[in-house]
């Protein structure tokens, strides 16, 4: 199990926008009546992103009042899946997978161009505040290894001096393409296509 | 090497678009009321005959999944759930199908609620899977739009919701119970069974619950017929299936094969071959993370099917495939598959919330020489005391890749770990090392 600790200087109100509270209506609409704890998971969400990133406990219990659910059923969610961020993170959220697949394919030197560019430990803020960094398990893009995942977007086939580009590029603020950064299409082999190929000329 | 008309997900490599019209182009939806038409016995009297097994990994055939389902519906609804939270190490099949196949999913999805009578269909995507989840939802949106789900979904009469659910980051919930328990709202921790999701699942109604390629391919089968599907493959093993190849090879990739190919012309036609050549081949994973190694020799002759799998002390999972060559070291890659599995625990069991972390502080020690001779020993133990003792098949997943690892790799390890804690007592060596003691602070 993955040890989970919430942040301790935590805000002391937490409310929905309006823009949240549409969405948050919209989302319990899709499960049945009398479900709408279904709802939760999709609400941590956007108290999230409404949050910068993370969620608060404060938060967490506006989300039991608003589904009508106790506020410990809500926090045993938030610290059970491991995609809510009980801490501050960076704006841009930069997540290495370095499970078997990416790591015989050298995910740890991703890793280290991390440490050099953001911050020495992992979910600590780069120098100017903008970024944070942690190592965690199979993203599940194992053909496209190594990868990181910067907040929703997959970057795949990298090395050392990719990543260092990309993180340079990150930190002064700019987006990137995501997707491979060999040039291949998607999950083809590279230069080797055997297959479908009617459609590839077409 | 299968004909390229054979290939059921022509798409997957995004050449021509995933949009409705592409996807019409393709085949998808250009008969749904005719199969739909022609009834629910003879949707899966077709699939059982087509032999297909599930291909989420358990190989569970998916016709008589179905025919578990009541034959009528009571004061409960039925559900028909889509499982798409393909986390294990090495499977990233179901992504290319959310993001270039959405159509075939979503006809799949009409014809199997059709056939189980749901009236509502969830589909599970892991939450990584974010942007790939907004193109499956684009493509829900077309088919609303279309009026190809919907009320009266293609003019069969039959009603039919798809809604999208995330998840966030939870392997467990890949195991069918943990993720009704997800979609409840709750921790993703399994249920006992029986009771059966078939009859008590999601809200305590029938559930049948499905892969995504699973479902994916059967508008096709229906099309093609069932006798088409089980003419591919071998016996009992029918079909084509994505396989993931990933590792140290010189083109990773995701093809869609027949099943039973040959391991090796899968490395060497489709992924380019072993880095650094054949003979440079130490071990092969065949269907993703818990599924026990392959050593190379018995790669040569190795074909990739279910039942030969088995017979090799492995299976095929979600056949992911990691080729793992001579440069790498072999203990510290299953350490590694082993931190997964202890991060990953849900924590219900003890055997396995305790016993992954063994598990992994072990082989952590024995990757760097620092384990004791008779620990080799310990270890095998450790495995044996999970497997089987869990609610769910997580206790096997855990434990199977470290016996597969202990099968055919025990000499190396008792070479690195070769001292005696009787004898070497000057040496400073952590023995029951706490696990926030290891390299990583909050593991």
């Amino acid at each position: 199990m993955s040890l989970r600790r919430p942040s301790k200087e935590q805000p002391k109100n937490f409310e929905f926008n309006p823009d949240s509270l549409e969405a948050a209506k919209a989302i319990i609409a899709k499960y049945p009546k009398d479900k709408q704890q279904s709802a939760v998971m999709a609400l941590l969400y956007i108290a999230q992103k409404q949050n910068s990133n993370w969620i608060p406990l404060s938060a967490m219990k506006c989300i039991g009042k608003f589904l009508d659910m106790p506020y410990i059923k809500v926090y045993e969610v938030a610290t059970f899946y491991t995609m809510y961020n009980l801490a501050p993170v960076g704006k841009h959220f930069i997540q290495v997978c370095t499970t078997t697949p990416c790591m015989i394919r050298g995910a740890y030197k991703l890793v280290e161009a991390c440490k050099e560019k953001i911050s020495e430990n992992e979910n600590e803020l780069s120098k100017n505040q903008s970024c944070s960094w942690m190592e965690v398990e199979c993203l599940g893009a194992c053909v496209n290894a190594p990868m990181m995942q910067i907040n929703n977007d997959y970057y795949e086939d990298l090395d050392k001096e990719k990543t260092l580009k990309i993180l340079d590029k990150i930190l002064t603020g700019k987006t990137l393409k995501p997707g491979s950064y060999r040039g291949r299409i998607n999950n083809e082999p590279e230069n080797n296509r055997k297959t479908l190929m009617d459609l590839k000329n077409a | 090497m299968l004909k390229d008309k054979d290939r059921i997900f022509q798409n997957l490599y995004n050449d021509n678009g995933s949009d409705v019209v592409s996807s019409k182009k393709r085949g998808d939806w250009t008969n749904t009321k005719n199969l739909i038409d022609k009834g629910r016995d003879w949707i899966i009297t077709e699939v059982k005959a087509s032999e297909l097994r599930g291909r989420g990994g358990a190989g569970f055939p998916t016709g008589l999944k179905w025919s578990f389902a009541p034959k009528e519906v009571g004061l409960r609804p039925h559900y028909l759930v889509i499982n798409g939270d393909e986390s294990e190490p090495g499977t990233c099949k179901d992504r290319d199908i959310l993001r270039f196949e959405p159509h075939k999913l979503i006809e799949g999805c009409l014809i199997a609620a059709y056939a189980v009578q749901a009236h509502v269909c969830y589909i599970y995507i892991r939450g990584e899977y974010f942007v790939d989840g907004e193109k499956l939802q684009a493509a829900i949106d077309e088919a609303y739009e279309k009026n190809l789900i919907g009320k009266n979904a293609s003019g069969s009469g039959w009603d039919l919701d798809i809604y999208i659910h995330y998840g966030a980051g939870a392997y467990i919930c890949g195991e069918e119970t943990a993720l009704l328990e997800s979609i409840e709202g709750k921790k993703g921790q399994p249920r006992l069974k029986p009771p059966f999701p078939a009859l008590i699942g999601l809200y305590g109604c029938p559930t049948i619950i499905n892969n995504v390629e699973t479902i994916a391919v059967i508008p096709t089968i229906l099309r093609r017929g069932g006798k088409w599907f089980a003419s591919l493959g071998k016996a009992k093993n029918t079909g084509t299936k994505i396989f993931c190849i990933s590792g140290n090879v010189n083109n990773p990739c995701n093809v869609e094969e027949e099943m039973s190919i040959p391991l090796k012309e899968l490395i060497e036609v489709h992924a380019g071959g072993v880095i650094g050549g054949w003979d440079n081949l130490q071990a092969v994973i065949p269907g993703g993370s818990s599924m026990p190694l392959i050593p190379q020799k018995t790669c040569e002759t190795l074909t990739m099917d279910f039942d030969s799998l088995v017979v090799e002390k492995s299976g095929l999972g979600t056949a992911g495939i990691v080729v793992i060559n001579k440069d790498q070291d072999i203990i510290k890659c299953m350490a590694r598959i082993a931190r997964f599995y202890k991060h990953e625990s849900c924590g219900q069991c003890t055997p396995c919330r305790e016993g992954t972390g063994w598990m992994w502080r072990m082989l952590e020690r024995m990757a760097k020489g620092e384990a004791s001779r008779d620990e080799v020993e310990m270890l095998e133990d450790v495995t044996t005391q999970i497997a089987g003792h869990t609610i769910c098949a997580f206790g096997e997943g855990s434990s199977w890749p470290v016996q597969g690892l202990l099968r055919h790799f025990k000499k190396e390890i008792e070479q690195r770990n070769n001292f005696n804690p009787t004898f070497d007592k000057g040496k400073n060596i952590p023995y029951l090392v706490d696990q926030h003691l290891l390299n990583k602070k909050d593991a």
